[in-house]
């Protein structure tokens, strides 16, 4: 068992409101994962060229001014950034890759959680609403958050076997539910050069779909892929940087639910999670059929 | 006539109260508000009592209930009505997956759509959906009779034992084991009992029956010990 929520605003006016809508929702699901929680929001992008990264250090007193001088001088670029708890952001004048290997190489201690423009991963063992307060959720801003309460079945419990899983640049996902052929999906993408940082299951299936974009899919080309290869009971919201996408497995063994309004789109494992959106009574609500994607993309920018 | 907020009381000082009706019946009529998709709401319940649900409720509403007449005003999570015994649920929205699994009696009513596996393992209920029900309907289903007006989904009645199901719109496949059998007049006065029985304004004529070929392993006597 495990909760997962997600929210797209349609409405641009709400995203500086994102993170008050959003934290009751991931609170409502801690009876289906009370061991760890963690969201992805998306917003605040930095200008193409720049890139954007989620690092971690469990000590408190760690020195991220001291690791962003550094950076500056040995990259010879730009670094701005926030702390946020046991987390900082970095926003960086380079791209991608230069930017993860430099962390990877110089700054071994820190935990790189995710990459993007746009993207934001934060996550940590404990009870939700612990993890909402700790990261001051409820003051973020931004136009789509994905959200997941674990319950671990596939391994420990651990801050690298929460979700959200990142593993390509603004792209994550997060699932409820576990995948069969995940080991030997794993060797696959090993060969191909994507590397895997735990033994979870579902860090699996965000890098099968970073492979799957990288070979020029869609988001929805991709998710029609993942429903041919992934097997096992699942059902994943996934986060792009202008798209949210919900898939269930052909069985429809884990539960979800949509909402839309004019205003939004939510997905939730459960009602419970939705109620205190605002306008939900007026939302069209219903259950998404098995093996079909659901996406809503924003227009490029 | 009691009613309760359970956006202020537990659903289990809820349930205590409807089942301590159950020895003598003082309170018939209840009006629930605000369940907020909670689960596990009027489970349990041992009496003739008229309870009103004015809200979603969650997983497994009106389980294993005997006697009571419960009327879900929105939507309904899995499992309701769950090893409903007797006396009648009704669910005025959709009803989520596994809609009156394992159900022995009474009747459950779905004015909405169910998702997957409705009256999966069913042993003696009647099941009647004015939408669609989802895939794998039926599955298992030993007694009693599902009435689908809307369609229904993929491998409808897969392993069915004696359970009769009729559906009036499109299957979209049937599972293993599972026929379309003719439709005589004595089908046709059953259907329109129970259709009149939920309710139901359908003509009992525009249904198909579907049910067992009784040819899976376990019907051959040469497999019995």
């Amino acid at each position: 068992m495990c909760g997962i929520v997600g929210l797209y605003l349609k409405n641009k006016s709400l995203e500086s409101q994102i993170g008050q809508m959003f934290a009751p929702m991931l609170a409502a699901m801690t009876g289906r994962g009370p061991d760890s929680a963690g969201f992805a929001i998306y917003g605040d992008e930095v200008p193409q060229g720049s890139i954007k990264l989620t690092l971690r250090h469990d000590d408190r007193s760690y020195d991220w001014a001291a690791l962003a001088q550094r950076t500056q001088e040995q990259l010879n670029v730009k670094v701005e950034f926030v702390q946020n708890d046991l987390a900082a952001v970095f926003k960086i004048t380079t791209d991608a890759k230069k930017a993860t290997q430099y962390f990877t190489s110089q700054a071994p201690e820190v935990l790189i959680l995710s990459a993007g423009r746009s993207i934001e991963i934060l996550k940590a063992v404990g009870l939700p609403q612990q993890i909402c307060d700790d990261f001051n959720l409820q003051a973020m801003q931004g136009s789509h958050i994905i959200g997941h309460t674990r319950m671990a079945t596939e391994s420990a419990v651990t801050l690298e076997g929460s979700h959200p899983f990142s593993t390509g640049q603004d792209l994550c996902l997060v699932h409820n539910g576990s995948f069969s052929n995940h080991n030997r999906l794993r060797l696959e993408l090993e060969r191909k050069g994507y590397a895997m940082k735990t033994e979870n299951d579902t860090e699996v299936a965000a890098g099968y779909l970073t492979w799957r974009m990288d070979e020029g899919d869609s988001l929805d080309e991709s998710l029609h892929h993942a429903i041919k290869d992934l097997d096992g009971f699942y059902t994943l919201a996934i986060g792009t940087r202008d798209g949210f996408a919900v898939i269930r497995d052909p069985i429809a063994c884990k539960p979800a639910l949509l909402a839309e309004t004019d205003d939004y789109v939510a997905i939730a494992s459960e009602y419970q999670a939705l109620t205190t959106l605002p306008g939900i009574d007026k939302a069209r609500i219903w259950e998404p059929e098995p093996a079909t994607i659901y996406s809503w993309q924003r227009e490029s920018h | 006539m009691p009613s309760m907020n359970l956006s202020k009381n537990s659903v289990r000082e809820l349930n205590q109260l409807l089942h301590d009706q159950a020895g003598e019946l003082t309170e018939p009529e209840w009006d629930i508000y605000e369940s907020g998709g909670q689960h596990n709401v009027a489970c349990g319940l041992n009496q003739q009592l008229n309870v009103n649900i004015h809200d979603h409720v969650g997983y497994f509403c009106a389980g294993m209930n005997q006697h009571a007449n419960i009327t879900v005003h929105g939507n309904a999570g899995p499992g309701v009505a769950e090893n409903m015994m007797s006396g009648l649920v009704r669910i005025k929205g959709d009803a989520s997956s596994a809609a009156g699994a394992t159900a022995h009696g009474g009747l459950l009513v779905i004015e909405g759509n169910t998702g997957a596996r409705c009256g999966i393992s069913l042993k003696g209920s009647d099941i009647v959906v004015q939408g669609n029900v989802g895939h794998m309907s039926c599955f298992m289903a030993q007694a009693g009779t599902l009435v689908v007006c809307g369609d229904a989904g993929e491998a409808l009645g897969d392993s069915l034992y004696e359970t009769v199901i009729f559906v009036k719109g499109e299957v979209k496949s049937l599972g293993a084991d599972c026929v379309e059998k003719p439709v005589r007049p004595e089908h046709i006065s059953q259907l329109k009992n129970l259709l009149n029985r939920a309710g139901v304004d359908e003509d009992p004529s525009a249904f198909k029956r579907y049910g067992s070929a009784r040819e899976l392993y376990n019907f051959k006597i040469d497999n019995a010990y």
